[in-house]
């Protein structure tokens, strides 16, 4: 059994995805399947769960949207500064099927690239759909087109692609095309929508959930799901939409660090 | 069929073990999920006067000698649980009701509200090695205070009462006969062991976010063997054997030493949260390889001459 202790290593590289969003490479064999997340230590401020969205033989990449205390000292890091990584953690996607649809909401994306790129290579037929509030906070527009994969962009704003939401252009694909599978990652009601979509639409899914999280590894209960009581991090976060929508607080409420519970889009 | 049913103060529990509190144990769902697993009682998250986020991440760390937590007490409060933690039945085994607090003052107000809840029994944390105004950073693991606090909670607890205990004293057994004199009905041995600390050498930096940490896992297991051997010596009352209990072999050690039921929380790590199916599994084995029939027979056998 391998320690849970973060090996720190010096940032080999700082990009800039959009407004506010910034990846950075690390020089570090993490060996994540597509779907899996690291835990990141900033030396003396913190410890967060982080989607893998770059990888290759000898380093790996993750895409930090500067929202929080940890987030938003990332954000300002350049390359050479140190940070700790533990992982890979958590489920991973299965990819099946010839035509598949990634629906990344907002950085959700960043969660997704793996698997977009593993498909490209098994060349199984993928969509991608990417969308956000408005163009300046939309990533990868390059990276896809670099890559060759189809993509969709739509903001809520209009200001480019499609004006709406992401949800609206898989409905419009599952009329239309036909798809074998659909992931999704971004916000959770976005997730709970595409669950109930492919569940009409009869297409399986898989959706990756966030919570609260504190190790990463099943012992400290903090992202614990209500009424099952699975942990995100250990049986996530990788989830079907069927086992997804069994959970009662799945796109209603989460809990925060003090274990009280906040509706999603409300107070309390 | 080996007898594995154990009645711990009144509290009927189908096999043995018990999960620790400070494992999962932050809701209901969590501990209903260890019992879907195979515990046969749960313990929750300790819970204090006022709502606490715990100490930054990283909060768990492993190394070669077991674990190291700075969890530091996350929870919503003792006036934000009642309805998280209502109809307890629907379980499936008996929940422990944990709580914390500065001083015996505190500790009273805390019982008197927990005890109006659903929990089959109380457990009174004063061994917390790593959380500042608590367990042993305030001072109280001394038979004094142990005394006075579990006698100050007595007063408003009518359902059995356990007191937990740190391993980081000089005489454990003096401390579990103040708990004893106090009025409680159980002693949960051990808490976990230090506090001990990690430093990243790269940058210079403590890692568990609460700088230190308590020890538990392989490395605290003959020290918790040890502990229980010692209390089972000098009090009368039942003794949660708790501390590095991986598998069925160290749950028959804890109750050779004199334990009657036995707490895993490190083990949830290790074997995966199924480890309650596993360990009960095992002694059922165990007890069937060497002819015991019921945990009784084997219990406290480690102090036969």
């Amino acid at each position: 059994m391998k320690n849970e202790m973060p090996v720190t290593v010096p940032i080999k590289k700082v990009i800039d995805e959009a407004n506010g969003i910034k990846s950075v490479i690390l020089p570090y064999r993490l060996n994540a399947k597509p779907g899996q997340f690291a835990m990141i230590w900033l030396p003396g401020v913190d410890l967060k769960p982080v989607g893998v969205s770059y990888q290759d033989e000898s380093s790996f990449g993750i895409t930090v949207s500067a929202v929080g205390a940890w987030s938003k000292k990332i954000c300002e890091m350049k390359a050479g500064e140190l940070l700790g990584v533990m992982g890979p953690y958590g489920k991973a996607f299965k990819l099946e099927g010839k035509n598949i649809v990634l629906i990344g909401g907002g950085y959700g994306a960043a969660s997704l690239m793996m698997l977009a790129e593993r498909a490209l290579k098994e060349e199984t037929n993928a969509t991608m759909i990417i969308g956000a509030r408005s163009s300046d906070c939309l990533i990868y527009r390059e990276r896809v087109k670099q890559l060759g994969l189809k993509t969709i962009f739509t903001t809520d704003d209009g200001s480019f692609g499609e004006k709406g939401f992401t949800t609206d252009v898989l409905q419009k694909i599952l009329k239309e095309e036909k798809a074998d599978k659909v992931f999704a990652v971004g916000p959770e009601l976005m997730e709970k929508r595409v669950a109930e979509i492919c569940l009409e639409n009869n297409v399986p899914c898989e959706i990756s959930i966030e919570r609260y999280m504190k190790c990463g590894f099943g012992v400290c209960g903090a992202c614990s799901v209500d009424d099952e009581g699975k942990r995100v991090c250990v049986e996530g976060t990788v989830f079907s939409g069927e086992e997804a929508l069994k959970i009662r607080e799945f796109g209603k409420y989460h809990r925060d660090g003090s274990a009280l519970k906040k509706e999603f889009g409300g107070k309390k | 069929m080996a007898d594995i049913g154990v009645n711990l103060c009144g509290l009927k529990l189908a096999n043995p073990t018990v999960l620790a509190s400070g494992i999962v144990g932050i809701s209901k769902a969590s501990v209903s999920y260890a019992v879907k697993n195979g515990a046969g009682a749960v313990t929750i998250k300790s819970i204090t006067a006022e709502p606490r986020k715990g100490h930054p991440a990283p909060i768990i760390l492993t190394y070669e000698g077991g674990m190291l937590n700075s969890v530091g007490y996350p929870n919503p409060g003792i006036d934000n649980i009642a309805e998280e933690f209502s109809n307890l039945k629907s379980v499936g085994a008996p929940v422990i009701g944990s709580i914390t607090g500065k001083n015996a003052e505190e500790f009273a107000m805390l019982a008197g509200k927990i005890n109006k809840m659903d929990f089959a029994a109380i457990e009174i944390v004063m061994s917390c090695p790593h959380t500042p105004g608590y367990g042993t950073m305030a001072g109280q693991s001394t038979p004094e205070i142990t005394e006075e606090i579990t006698k100050a909670v007595r007063a408003k607890v009518t359902k059995p009462l356990f007191v937990k205990l740190s391993p980081n004293v000089m005489a454990i057994s003096e401390i579990a006969k103040a708990a004893e004199k106090g009025g409680a009905d159980a002693i949960t041995a051990v808490n976990t062991l230090g506090p001990g600390m990690v430093i990243d050498i790269k940058s210079r930096k403590p890692v568990l976010g609460g700088k230190i940490g308590g020890l538990s896992g392989d490395a605290l297991r003959p020290v918790a063997v040890r502990c229980v051997y010692d209390i089972y010596k000098s009090v009368k009352i039942p003794i949660i054997g708790t501390g590095g209990v991986l598998t069925g072999e160290h749950a028959v050690e804890m109750i050779m030493a004199g334990a009657t039921a036995v707490g895993i929380g490190t083990g949830v790590y290790n074997r995966g949260i199924s480890v309650f199916r596993k360990v009960t599994r095992e002694i059922t084995a165990f007890m069937k390889e060497n002819n015991y029939s019921t945990l009784e027979e084997m219990r406290g056998k480690a102090h036969e001459e």
